[in-house]
C-alpha cells in the first residue's frame, strides 16, 4: 500500500535499530491534543485498476468536441517522439539539476532550448523558463522595472489587445510592487494599438510598454513604429508573442531599430498538448544587457576539472536560494517537463517545420474565416492581416449559439462579450494544421443553422 | 547512466536534412501571401536540421547522462523525491483530458472538474483548511498567493500598516522573496539551540506592523516546532496571520493539519508530498488552503458545484480575489495526476506515508551516527529527513560537505542537499521518502560509511570527486564569468541562414 516497499521483518529491525518498539513513538514530538483522529473526508484506497476505471469514465464525460478556440492555447500536431522521449524516467523523475554532474542531459537540454528560443525570438539570451505566458508577461514587466534605470514611474502602459487573461495575471503578480498597468484602448476599426491613444504619454514617466503580437484578436501591430515610439522615449519594450508564429513573423529582437528589450510568450505551440491549461511553459529571453534583471534558471557551458565542456546553472546570485529577499524572483521550480517536450518539438519540426505549421495554420484560419462569413449574420469585425485566428461579428448572441454548437459537439470560438462588450455579439475562432477542410465545413453549417434556430427563436 | 558526452544537437544539423513525416502538409505560397513584408521574418531561426532517428537518439542519450528517482537513489531533503507511480502518468494522459481546451465549456469537462473538486476536497480534509485553490503552479507561487492573501485580507479590514512578514532565519529563500513580491519586509527571527523558534525573540519582533508569520513545521531543521501553538497565539494576538509552507507535510501526513495547529494559510506541493513528477525542474503545483477568513481572498479560478453540475468560480464570484495567476487554470495536468495519486493511498495510505517517511528517516540517522556522522540535533527526533553536519570532518579531514556530495555521485546515489539550512555548517539535509526500502538506506549508510574511511586514508579521491560522472567536477565561477548561455556556430558547422520561405526541402 501507498507504493511502501517495507516488510514486517524490515520494519522491527529499523524500529531496533532506533530504539523504540513502535512507529508511533516517532510521532511523540507532537503536541497529543493536536493529533488527528482520522480522516473521514478522504475516500477509500482505490487500487490501479479501480482508478482506472474511474478517470476512464472521467474521460468520456469529458469527450473529444471539435474545437475552433485558440485565445492563448492552440491544438497543433505532436509528433509521437516528443512525449515517447519525454516522459523517459531520466527525464520525468528527475529533478532541478542541483547536482551538475549527475544532471547533464538536463543541462544540456536546456542549453539547446536557450539557444532555439534566443534565435526564434531574435535575442541574446533566453532562461529556462516561467510557469506559464501570462505569468511571465507579469516577471516580465518587474524585470522592466528593474532594468530601466532612466524611469521612477513604475507605470506600465498594456493595451486592451493583449490578453484579457494575461493582463489580469500581470496585475495579480505585480501589482503589489507598486507597478501601475495603465490600459491603453485599440482601434475599434482596426483591432489595433491606436497611434493617438500613444500621444498622450509624450514627454511623460513611462516604464516600459508590452505589446502583444498577433494581439489578442489575432490582428497584426505595427510593432516597428511602437517600437521606435517607445525607444525615442527611454520606454522599455516588453513582447508577447506566440512561438509558432515567429517562424514567419518578424522576431521582437528586430522590431523597430533598436527591437524589443524583452520578449514573453506561451510555450504551449511547441508540443504541449492543451490539457485543460496546463501544465505549459512560459519562455523569457532578452538582449544580454538584461541578463543580470532576468528571473529564473539559467544554464551556461562551462569546463570542468579535466578542462572538457559541461554544463551548469548560473548567474544563481540573481536567484532566491542565494539572495533571498532581494532575488528577482521567487520562482524556484520553473517548467522543466514542457521545456524538454518543447526541445524535442522544435528538433522534429527544424526551421523548415516550424514554417509548415504556421502556414498552415494560418492558412486553415483563412479558410474557416472565408466559410464562417459565407453564413448569414457573420461579417468580419476587424480590417487588416490576421495571423492564424481572427474575430468575427455575429447577428445574435454569442453565448446561446455557442451552447448550440457544443450540444453538436463543436466548440466554436472564445465569446469575446465578456472582456469586450463594445464589441457587441463576437467571437474570436481559429483553426490550425489540425483541422480539415470537412471539419470547417462541418462547423460552418452548424453555425448557419443555430444561428436559424436563434432568430426563429 | 551513460558516461559518454553528446554533441549539441546543432552539430548534427544539415541543410535539407528534416522529419517531414511530422510536419503538416505544403499549403504552398499563396497561403501566406496576405501577410505584410514589413512584418515577416527575413532569416531562418537557428533550429536544427535533423532526421527523427537522430532527434529520438540524441536526447535519448541526453536522458541517460542523468540521474532521477527511476534509476538512482535520489534523498534530496526538502525535495520530496518518491517514486511517482507510472497510473499517475498514464491515466492524466488520457486522450481526452490531453485535448481539452482550457476554455471548453463546463458542458465538456465535467469529468475533468469532477476530478479537481474531489482534490479541493480531498486537501481541505488532509490539511484542516476551510477552502482551497488549486491554480498555484508550483510551491513559489503558492507562497505569493498566501502572502498576498494576508496583504489582502488586511487591507479589507482597513489595516494599511502591516506590511511586514516574519521567516525564521533557517527558512527556505523562496519565503523572503515571495515578501518582497508582495511587498512586504521581511523580519528574521532566530531559533534555539534545539531548532524551535525563539519565542522570545518572536514576541519582540510581533507588533502593530506584523502582517504575518511564514513557517515550515516540521521546520527545514528537519524537526517538528513543539510550541507551535505558542507561536500562533503570539502572532495571532499581534494581530497578524499564520502562514504554513507545504513543503515538509510529508512528514505528519495524517497525523496533524496545519489547519489544527493555528495556520491561517497554507500551500501544498503536489510534486513533493503527492507525488507528482519533478520533471527535471518542474512542473509543479503549489494549491493554496485557508481558514474561513481568508476564503474571498483565494486566487480564481476555483472549482465549485451548483445541484449536480461542477462550475468555475472567477472574480465575479470572488470579487475580493487576489486575483489570476495564471493564463488559465495553473497545471491542470499535475493537479490530475495528485488527484490519482491520492485516491490511490485512501484515507488509511495518508498516515502510512508519513509512518514510513519517519522511519527511514529515523532509521538512517542511527545507522548514521552508529556510522560516526554528527546529528545536528541529536537530541531531536528525526522526521521525515535528518541533518547531519560534517564541520567536525572538515576540520580534522579537510573534507567538505561538496566533497562529500560530490563522491555519493560515484558510489551511483543523488546527493542529499548541500549547505541548506545555512543555520547549519556544512550540512547535509538527507530525505529517503517512504518509497526507499531498508536496502537502499543499508546501502546509503554503507557509501556515506565508505567514504568517511576514504577521506582519511586517501582524501585526494573525495575531494577530487566524482570520478565516475560523464564529466568532472565544474567550474561554476568559469560559467558566471564568461558567460555562454547559447550554442553558436563555427565555420565548421552548417548554420540555416536560408530565408523564410514555405519550401519543400
Amino acid at each position: 500500500m501507498a507504493f511502501i516497499p517495507h516488510t514486517r521483518e524490515d520494519v522491527e529491525s529499523m524500529l531496533a535499530a532506533i530504539g523504540v518498539e513502535r512507529i508511533e513513538q516517532l510521532f511523540d514530538e507532537i503536541p497529543a491534543n493536536l493529533r488527528l483522529a482520522g480522516l473521514s473526508g478522504v475516500p477509500e484506497a482505490a487500487n490501479e485498476m479501480e482508478i482506472g476505471r474511474i478517470m476512464a469514465e472521467r474521460a468520456r464525460l469529458d469527450g473529444r468536441p471539435l474545437c475552433f478556440i485558440g485565445a492563448g492555447a492552440y491544438e497543433h500536431h505532436i509528433p509521437a517522439a516528443v512525449w515517447a522521449i519525454a516522459t523517459r524516467g531520466e527525464f520525468y523523475s528527475a529533478y532541478t539539476p542541483y547536482q551538475a554532474e549527475a544532471s547533464q542531459g538536463t543541462l544540456q537540454l536546456l542549453y539547446e532550448y536557450q539557444t532555439m528560443m534566443a534565435s526564434l525570438t531574435g535575442l541574446e539570451v533566453s532562461n529556462a523558463s516561467l510557469y506559464d505566458g501570462a505569468s511571465a508577461m507579469g516577471e516580465a514587466c518587474l524585470m522592466a522595472v528593474r532594468a530601466n534605470r532612466r524611469s521612477h514611474s513604475r507605470r506600465i502602459l498594456v493595451p486592451t489587445t493583449v490578453h484579457p487573461h494575461y493582463r489580469a495575471t500581470a496585475r495579480a503578480v505585480a501589482g503589489n510592487q507598486g507597478l501601475v498597468f495603465e490600459e491603453l484602448p485599440y482601434c475599434a476599426e482596426q483591432g489595433c494599438i491606436g497611434a493617438d491613444a500613444l500621444e498622450r504619454y509624450d514627454g511623460q514617466d513611462v516604464t516600459a510598454l508590452v505589446i502583444q503580437q498577433p494581439n489578442f484578436f489575432g490582428r497584426l501591430e505595427d510593432v516597428d513604429a511602437l517600437c521606435d515610439w517607445a525607444h525615442a522615449r527611454n520606454i522599455l519594450v516588453v513582447a508577447v508573442v506566440n512561438p509558432t508564429s515567429l517562424a514567419l513573423l518578424k522576431p521582437p529582437g528586430q522590431w523597430g531599430s533598436k527591437g524589443a528589450d524583452v520578449a514573453v510568450g506561451e510555450g504551449q505551440p511547441l508540443g504541449v498538448p492543451l490539457s485543460s491549461g496546463g501544465p505549459y511553459f512560459g519562455f523569457m529571453a532578452a538582449r544580454m544587457e538584461h541578463v543580470r534583471q532576468m528571473p529564473g534558471r539559467i544554464v551556461g557551458r562551462t569546463l570542468d576539472a579535466a578542462g572538457r565542456a559541461g554544463f551548469t546553472l548560473t548567474l544563481q546570485a540573481r536567484e532566491q536560494h542565494i539572495r533571498r529577499a532581494k532575488a528577482t524572483s521567487n520562482i524556484c521550480t520553473n517548467q522543466g517537463l514542457l521545456v524538454t517536450a518543447a526541445t524535442i518539438y522544435l528538433s522534429l519540426m527544424g526551421p523548415g517545420g516550424l514554417e509548415r505549421v504556421a502556414a498552415a495554420s494560418h492558412a486553415r484560419t483563412r479558410e474557416l474565416v472565408d466559410a464562417l462569413i459565407g453564413v448569414p449574420g457573420v461579417r468580419p469585425l476587424f480590417r487588416g492581416p490576421v495571423f492564424h485566428e481572427a474575430a468575427v461579428a455575429l447577428d445574435r448572441p454569442a453565448a446561446p449559439v455557442l451552447e448550440k454548437l457544443a450540444a453538436r459537439g463543436i466548440l466554436g470560438g472564445f465569446d469575446l462579450t465578456e472582456h469586450y462588450p463594445e464589441l457587441g455579439p463576437a467571437l474570436l475562432v481559429c483553426a490550425t494544421e489540425t483541422k480539415t477542410t470537412a471539419d470547417i465545413e462541418r462547423y460552418a453549417s452548424a453555425l448557419a443553422e443555430c444561428l436559424r434556430e436563434a432568430r426563429a427563436a | 547512466m551513460s558516461t559518454r558526452l553528446e554533441k549539441p544537437i546543432f552539430e548534427y544539423s544539415v541543410p535539407g536534412r528534416c522529419a517531414e513525416d511530422q510536419w503538416p502538409r505544403d499549403p504552398g505560397a499563396a497561403a501566406t501571401e496576405d501577410l505584410p513584408a514589413s512584418l515577416r521574418r527575413t532569416g531562418r531561426p537557428l533550429l536544427p536540421e535533423v532526421s527523427e532517428l537522430e532527434t529520438v537518439r540524441h536526447f535519448t542519450r541526453l536522458s541517460q547522462l542523468n540521474f532521477s528517482i527511476d534509476t538512482h537513489f535520489y534523498p534530496l531533503g526538502s525535495c520530496t523525491m518518491k517514486y511517482n507511480p507510472k497510473a499517475c502518468n498514464s491515466l492524466a494522459m488520457l486522450p481526452q483530458f490531453l485535448a481539452r481546451h482550457p476554455l471548453s465549456p463546463e458542458s465538456a469537462g465535467q469529468g475533468f472538474l469532477a476530478c479537481l473538486y474531489e482534490l479541493q476536497e480531498m486537501l481541505k480534509a488532509v490539511t484542516g483548511m476551510q477552502a482551497v485553490a488549486l491554480s498555484p503552479m508550483a510551491g513559489a507561487q503558492g507562497e505569493f498567493a498566501g502572502v498576498a492573501m494576508i496583504r489582502a485580507y488586511h487591507r479589507a479590514r482597513g489595516d494599511l500598516e502591516r506590511n511586514e512578514i516574519i521567516v525564521p532565519e533557517a527558512a527556505h529563500g523562496t519565503n523572503p522573496a515571495t515578501a518582497t513580491m508582495c511587498g512586504c519586509v521581511v523580519r528574521e527571527v532566530p531559533v534555539d539551540p534545539e531548532g524551535d523558534v525563539d519565542l522570545e525573540a518572536l514576541k519582540a519582533v510581533v507588533g502593530p506592523k506584523t502582517a504575518g508569520i511564514m513557517l515550515t513545521n516540521p521546520s527545514t531543521l528537519g524537526v517538528f516546532e513543539r510550541r507551535i501553538e505558542e507561536v500562533a497565539r503570539t502572532v495571532h494576538a499581534a494581530g497578524g496571520l499564520l502562514y504554513y509552507d507545504g513543503a515538509n507535510l510529508n512528514a505528519i501526513l495524517g497525523k496533524v493539519r496545519p489547519g489544527d495547529m493555528g495556520f491561517d494559510v497554507i500551500h501544498v506541493n503536489l510534486h513533493k508530498t503527492f507525488s507528482t513528477p519533478h520533471g527535471g525542474g518542474g512542473p509543479g503545483a503549489g494549491p493554496v488552503g485557508v481558514s474561513a477568513r481568508l476564503a474571498p481572498f483565494l486566487p480564481v479560478p476555483l472549482v465549485g458545484r451548483r445541484g449536480e453540475q461542477y462550475v468555475w468560480l472567477t472574480e465575479r464570484d470572488l470579487p475580493q480575489s487576489i486575483g489570476r495567476l495564471s493564463g488559465f487554470m495553473g497545471n491542470a495536468g499535475v493537479l490530475l495526476r495528485a488527484y490519482i495519486y491520492m485516491r490511490m493511498l485512501g484515507r488509511e495510505g495518508m498516515g502510512k506515508v508519513s509512518e514510513y517517511a519517519t522511519l527511514n528517516a529515523n532509521y538512517l540517522l542511527a545507522r548514521l551516527q552508529r556510522a560516526g556522522f554528527d546529528a545536528a540535533y541529536p537530541n531531536r527526533r528525526a522526521t521525515h529527513e535528518l541533518i547531519i553536519t560534517l564541520k567536525r570532518q572538515a576540520k580534522e579531514l579537510g573534507v567538505t560537505t561538496m566533497d562529500f556530495a560530490k563522491r555519493l555521485l560515484d558510489h551511483g546515489m543523488h546527493a542529499p542537499t548541500t549547505y541548506f539550512p545555512l543555520l547549519v555548517p556544512e550540512c547535509l539535509l538527507i530525505e529517503p521518502t517512504e518509497t526507499e526500502s531498508k536496502a537502499a538506506l543499508d546501502a546509503f549508510v554503507a557509501a556515506m560509511a565508505e567514504i568517511l574511511a576514504e577521506a582519511a586514508q586517501e582524501p585526494e579521491r573525495v575531494t577530487g570527486a566524482p570520478h565516475t560522472m560523464p564529466v568532472r567536477r565544474l567550474d561554476d565561477v568559469r560559467a558566471a564569468k564568461h558567460l555562454d548561455l547559447t550554442w553558436k556556430p563555427t565555420a565548421s558547422h552548417a548554420t540555416p541562414t536560408t530565408p523564410a520561405t514555405p519550401a519543400s526541402p
